[in-house]
């Protein structure tokens, strides 16, 4: 059920989309209003949520620390597994959202015979993750020629690279199936094995579902009936320079399901999980300096009119009722 | 709020970096692409809206099945008249202008066909 619902959830969206693009007015309801709704929600939502969680103090120290910490001169630091400054942090900070490096270490746990326990490295996770957020990327910055006008340099180099194999006519873009690979693993990660299974809900298959409808209705567009980009291009820039028009007719239907799906995760993302995007910069266990032992760090909220109160002020202020109570005390 | 020095300013980015597409110096949007049609001929070798989205399909079909399957070099249009299928000798010959024709939409979308890495580029359009 928990990846039965999610998968309606995405088979209903389609649905709905298939229907908006045939009725009067409903092509330009997807078309131009929902894209501005979704967008503006986009943003708005994503602001709000890193606005929110810059709300909560982090007093205290708290990175992972994975390697030995600063101490004795001649032992030697790990720095950027435990950074003691703000380069070594930057270098973690760095690795991590570019190199998924803490994805890097994911390691396996089996039983074997024994009963023994048995952990393994396990790269394909990592390797998986890094393909299908690379090639996201690749994708996303690619239809920006349908943004822009006159289109950008990069994009068009990304485009020659993404097609360098020069099969077929439109060209194949590898990312692409990379994409669609990538997608598939991760999904089938969740279903085969029984414990990822048991910790995954709605909201890990909702976006995979989603993404590969996406991904799939995009491909479909390109090369099997394939869409007149002219008249694509027209209502897209029309949409980024705030005067989108749509040539009547001459888009087809899959284009809107594309588009429909598309407006569901902007919609969606600064809702859900995918806000990671933004979080992995904000996590105080990867971007902290670890320096507890040597800088005080104050609890922003300490009330400054409570003095600290050690034993002896303690002693000195009791100690006539200690004795009496028959405890001891240090100074008679 | 804490981190306001480095959060504030990211979030900035991120939000332009995101809109960047409407702040950037586009073009005129209502200069749509007008490939300019050839006088002497009012029908091409398929309906106008298949060789909008489709034409790159055909030409591949084509070479396949000329230069693969030994297919025929000729082809009929709906109203019966001969063309060649071929890029050089069929499409241009009534679209002899590259440049006016092939140029307009491929740069507008950023599609470069590498048809041009064989086939020769006609004179006027080098």
């Amino acid at each position: 059920m928990r990846i039965l619902s999610p998968f309606i959830a995405v088979l209903a969206l389609i649905a709905v989309a298939l229907v908006a693009a045939q009725v009067p007015g409903g092509q330009a309801l997807v078309g131009i209003i929902l894209p501005y709704l979704a967008f503006a929600l986009f943003l708005g939502g994503f602001a709000y949520r890193v606005l929110y969680w810059a709300k909560s103090p982090v007093p205290f120290r708290i990175p992972t620390t994975c390697g030995q910490a600063n101490s004795l001169p001649w032992i030697k630091q790990n720095k950027i597994d435990c950074p003691s400054s703000k380069l070594g942090v930057i270098a973690r900070m760095f690795l991590e959202v570019f190199l998924f490096r803490s994805l890097f270490r994911n390691t396996k746990a089996e039983m074997h015979e024994g009963p023994k326990l048995v952990y393994g490295s396990s790269k394909f996770l990592w390797l998986f993750a890094i393909l299908f957020h690379y090639c996201f990327l690749v994708i996303i910055l690619r239809h920006m020629r349908l943004f822009m006008d006159p289109v950008p340099g990069f994009v068009a180099a990304l485009e020659f690279g993404d097609g360098f194999l020069q099969i077929g006519a439109p060209v194949f873009y590898q990312t692409d199936a990379i994409f669609l690979g990538a997608i598939a693993f991760l999904f089938l990660r969740r279903v085969m094995l029984s414990n990822i299974r048991y910790i995954s809900l709605p909201g890990d298959y909702f976006p995979l579902f989603l993404i590969f409808g996406i991904a799939f209705t995009g491909i479909l567009m390109r090369y099997v009936f394939r869409a007149d980009v002219v008249a694509i291009k027209q209502l897209t820039h029309g949409l980024a320079t705030f005067s989108p028009a749509i040539a009547a007719g001459q888009i087809g239907s899959i284009f809107f399901i594309h588009v429909f799906l598309v407006c569901a995760l902007l919609i969606y993302i600064p809702f859900s999980k995918l806000m990671h995007m933004a979080g992995v910069f904000m996590s105080p266990t990867r971007n902290m300096v670890n320096n507890s032992r040597m800088v005080r760090h104050i609890n922003p909220w300490n009330d400054p009119n409570i003095k600290p109160h050690s034993y002896a002020g303690y002693e000195d202020e009791f100690r006539e009722f200690m004795k009496e109570g028959g405890i001891p005390v240090e100074k008679e | 709020m804490y981190g306001k020095g480095r959060i504030i300013p990211a979030l900035i980015l991120f939000l332009g970096v995101m809109t960047s597409p409407m702040w950037y110096k586009s073009g005129d949007i209502s200069k749509l692409p007008k490939p300019e049609k050839p006088k002497d001929y009012t029908e091409c070798v398929a309906p106008t809206a298949y060789m909008r989205t489709s034409h790159m399909v055909l030409l591949n079909q084509w070479r396949d099945d000329i230069l693969r399957e030994d297919g025929p070099r000729t082809g009929k249009t709906a109203n019966g008249t001969e063309y060649v299928r071929s890029l050089q000798n069929g499409c241009m010959k009534c679209h002899s202008d590259k440049k006016k024709f092939c140029d307009t939409c491929h740069n507008y979308t950023s599609v470069k066909p590498y048809c041009w890495d064989c086939h020769l580029q006609p004179k006027e359009a080098m």
